[in-house]
C-alpha cells in the first residue's frame, strides 16, 4: 500500500508538469483549432532557457523560472506572428504541416548551436527527502506541486476575471462575433500563445530538475503526452487539461513500476485511441454538432 | 463495353518505364552508377513508392495520417523475419504476403474507428497507433527488440524494385482514376457534400486507408531486403515525416510530383548527408514557406499525362 501511494506521489509530479504543458495545447486549440506541434518544442527551449541561466550564468533557481517563461512566451507569440497567422483561413492539414515544421526548425537550431548530447541539470534546488508517514516526499516534488498550483490559479483568474481572458473565451466561442463586438483578436490569440508558452517555459525548467538531464529531442515525446492528456481531458477545457496531466503522469508511473518500464510510452498511445474511439470530446469537452 | 487497355497512352508508359529501367541498369552495368548512388537509387525507389502511397491517403482522401512509418515497419519485420528462415524468393514473396496481411488488418483496426475522426486527431491517432507498432517491435523476441535484425538476405534485386515501383505508381494512379477515387476526391473536397450526394464516406476512406497501408508494407518489405539490418529506430516519428515532407513539396494530389519529390529529396540528402542539422532546419523551413506561399506543393494537382500530350498531337495535326 505504501508503495502504491508512493507512485500516486510520483505519478501526481510528473502529471503536474504534463499539465502545464496540456495547458498550452488545450489553450492554443480551443482559440484557434490548431494543434500546436510546436509546443513540445517549445517547453524544450524553456528547459534549455532554464540551463543557461543556472550553469552559465549563474542566476538562481526563480530567476531562472522566470527567464525561462519570458523567453518561450515571447517565442510563442514570434512563432505564432510568424508562421500561424498567415494561416488562420486555410484547411486545417496546411496549419498542422506548418506546426510539424516549426518543431522541426525548433529542435535542430537547437541542436545545431547547442550539440546534440545530453546535458546535466545543475542543482539549483536542495534536494531533501521528507518522511510524510508511509510515502517520501522530495523538495523537487513540494517546487513542482507548489508551481504548478500557482501558475495554474494564476491562468484561471487570468481567463475567468480579466478582460483580456473574457476576450480570449469570447474568441474561442466565435471569432467573428468576436470582431464585431470590438475585440482585437490578433492582440488576443497572441495573447494566449504568449500565456501557453509561458507555461511551457515553466515546464521546461521543472522537468530539467526532475529529470536532471536535457537534449534537443526532449520536447517530442513529452508534448504528444501533454496532447494525449489534454485530449483526455476534453481538448479546449482548462480543468480538463489538468485532469489529464496528472492522470497520464500516474498512469505512465504505474505501468513503469507494476508492469514494464518498456511499454511506458506504449500505454499513453493506448489511452489516447481508447478516448479517442469511447469519447473523443474527452472527459470535459462539449459535444459539437457538425455544421454544413 | 469495356475499355481496352492496349491504349495509345498505356504503350507510352510501357516505353517510359522500359526506357528507364534499361538506362539505369546500362548505368549501373557500365559502373557509373556505382554502389554508393546504387543506395541512393534504392533509396529514391523504396521513397516513391512511400510517397504515392501517403498522397493517395492524404491528397486524394484528404485524411492526414501521421502513422506511415508504422505500415513501413510492419512489412520491413515481416520479410525480415521471414526471409531470415527462408533466404530464397519463395521467402520473399511469403514476407510480403505476411506482410500484407498484418498491415492489412491493422489498417482496419486502426481505420475503422478512427476515420471517424476528423483532420487533426485522425493525426493524431496515426501517430499514436504506429508509436505503438514499432514500441511492441522494439520488445518483442522474435523482432530482436532494439538492437534489430541484422544478416537480412539481400533478396530485393533491382528489377524487383523496380516492377514494386511500378506496381505502386499504377495501383495509386489508377485506384484515383476509378469511381471509388473520384468518390475519395470528393471526400476531400467537402465531405459533408460527399455523404449527402450518397457516398458512403467511412467505406472510401477505409479502402484508400487500407490500399495506402499495402503499398506501405510492400515498400517496407523491399527496404529490408536492400539493406540487410533493419532497426525499430528506423521507423519512428521522423520517417512518416519525411514521407509527408515529399508529398507536400511536390503537391497533395498528385502522383507525378510525389515522384518527382521523392527523387529530389533523394538526391539532396545525398548531398546535405554531412550536414543532418543543417538538413532538418532547412527541412522545416522548407515546409513553412511552402505552406504559407504555395500550399499546393511545386506542382499542384498537376500530373504528367500522355493522354493529354497525344490529344494535343492529335489536335495539332487537325488543324494545320
Amino acid at each position: 500500500m505504501s508503495q502504491f501511494l508512493q507512485q500516486v506521489i510520483n505519478g501526481l509530479s510528473l502529471g503536474s508538469i504534463y499539465a502545464l504543458i496540456a495547458l498550452g495545447y488545450t489553450m492554443v486549440y480551443g482559440i484557434i483549432k490548431l494543434i500546436n506541434f510546436a509546443h513540445g518544442d517549445v517547453y524544450m527551449v524553456g528547459a534549455y532557457t532554464a540551463f543557461i541561466c543556472t550553469a552559465w550564468l549563474g542566476f538562481g533557481f526563480f530567476p531562472a523560472l522566470i527567464a525561462s517563461m519570458v523567453v518561450c512566451g515571447l517565442l510563442g507569440v514570434l512563432i505564432e506572428r510568424l508562421a500561424y497567422k498567415p494561416l488562420r483561413k486555410a484547411p486545417r492539414i496546411t496549419a498542422l504541416i506548418t506546426a510539424i515544421g516549426v518543431s522541426y526548425i525548433l529542435e535542430y537550431t537547437m541542436q545545431y548551436f547547442m550539440g546534440s548530447e545530453v546535458r546535466t541539470y545543475p542543482n539549483v534546488l536542495p534536494k531533501t527527502t521528507y518522511q510524510l508517514g508511509p510515502v517520501s516526499v522530495t523538495t523537487h516534488q513540494i517546487y513542482i506541486f507548489a508551481i504548478t498550483i500557482v501558475l495554474m490559479v494564476t491562468l484561471q483568474f487570468i481567463i475567468s476575471k480579466t478582460r483580456m481572458g473574457r476576450a480570449m473565451r469570447a474568441v474561442s466561442v466565435d471569432e467573428q462575433a468576436a470582431e464585431l463586438m470590438g475585440i482585437n483578436v490578433d492582440t488576443t490569440i497572441s495573447f494566449t500563445f504568449l500565456l501557453g508558452s509561458a507555461l511551457a517555459g515553466a515546464a521546461g525548467i521543472l522537468v530539467g530538475i526532475y529529470y536532471n538531464t536535457i537534449n534537443p529531442l526532449m520536447g517530442l515525446t513529452p508534448g504528444l503526452k501533454a496532447f494525449v492528456a489534454a485530449v483526455f481531458g476534453g481538448i479546449g477545457s482548462v480543468p480538463g487539461a489538468v485532469i489529464g496531466g496528472l492522470f497520464i503522469g500516474i498512469a505512465e508511473t504505474m505501468v513503469v513500476a507494476y508492469g514494464s518500464s518498456l511499454y511506458r510510452d506504449a500505454i499513453v498511445y493506448a489511452i489516447l485511441i481508447v478516448v479517442l474511439i469511447v469519447k473523443p470530446t474527452g472527459l470535459l469537452g462539449k459535444n459539437q454538432r457538425e455544421k454544413v | 463495353m469495356p475499355k481496352s487497355v492496349f491504349t495509345k497512352e498505356n504503350l507510352c508508359w510501357v516505353i517510359l518505364s522500359v526506357v528507364l529501367f534499361g538506362v539505369l541498369t546500362l548505368l549501373m552495368q557500365a559502373g557509373i552508377i556505382n554502389s554508393y548512388y546504387r543506395i541512393t537509387l534504392f533509396n529514391i525507389c523504396i521513397n516513391i513508392m512511400l510517397a504515392v502511397s501517403l498522397n493517395l491517403v492524404i491528397g486524394i482522401c484528404g485524411q492526414f495520417s501521421l502513422g506511415h512509418a508504422g505500415f513501413m515497419c510492419i512489412g520491413a519485420y515481416s520479410a525480415g523475419v521471414i526471409t531470415k528462415m527462408i533466404p530464397n524468393y519463395g521467402g520473399l514473396l511469403l514476407g510480403i504476403l505476411v506482410g500484407f496481411a498484418i498491415s492489412a488488418v491493422a489498417a482496419l483496426i486502426v481505420s475503422v474507428p478512427t476515420l471517424r475522426l476528423k483532420g487533426d486527431y485522425l493525426a493524431i491517432a496515426t501517430l499514436g497507433f504506429a508509436e505503438i507498432i514499432r514500441i511492441l517491435v522494439q520488445n518483442m523476441t522474435i523482432t530482436n527488440g532494439a538492437a534489430g535484425l541484422s544478416g537480412i538476405p539481400a533478396l530485393t534485386t533491382w528489377p524487383i524494385l523496380i516492377v514494386g515501383v511500378i506496381v505502386a505508381i499504377a495501383v495509386c494512379s489508377n485506384v484515383m482514376r476509378s469511381a471509388p477515387g473520384r468518390a475519395c476526391l470528393a471526400i476531400q473536397d467537402d465531405e459533408i457534400a460527399a455523404e449527402a450526394m450518397g457516398i458512403n464516406t467511412t467505406k472510401y476512406k477505409v479502402m484508400a486507408f487500407v490500399i495506402g497501408a499495402l503499398i506501405a508494407s510492400l515498400a517496407g518489405a523491399l527496404f529490408a531486403c536492400s539493406f540487410y539490418v533493419i532497426k525499430p529506430s528506423q521507423f519512428t516519428f521522423n520517417r512518416s515525416i519525411d514521407i509527408l515532407v515529399m508529398v507536400v513539396f511536390g503537391g497533395m494530389g498528385s502522383m507525378t510530383s510525389s515522384v518527382l519529390a521523392a527523387i529530389a529529396i533523394g538526391l539532396l540528402n545525398t548531398i546535405l548527408q554531412n550536414f543532418t542539422d543543417l538538413r532538418m532546419i532547412i527541412y522545416g523551413l522548407a515546409l513553412v514557406i511552402m505552406m504559407i506561399f504555395k500550399p499546393n506543393g511545386l506542382l499542384g494537382k498537376r500530373e504528367l499525362s500522355f493522354k493529354r500530350i497525344l490529344a494535343r498531337r492529335e489536335a495539332g495535326k487537325e488543324a494545320s
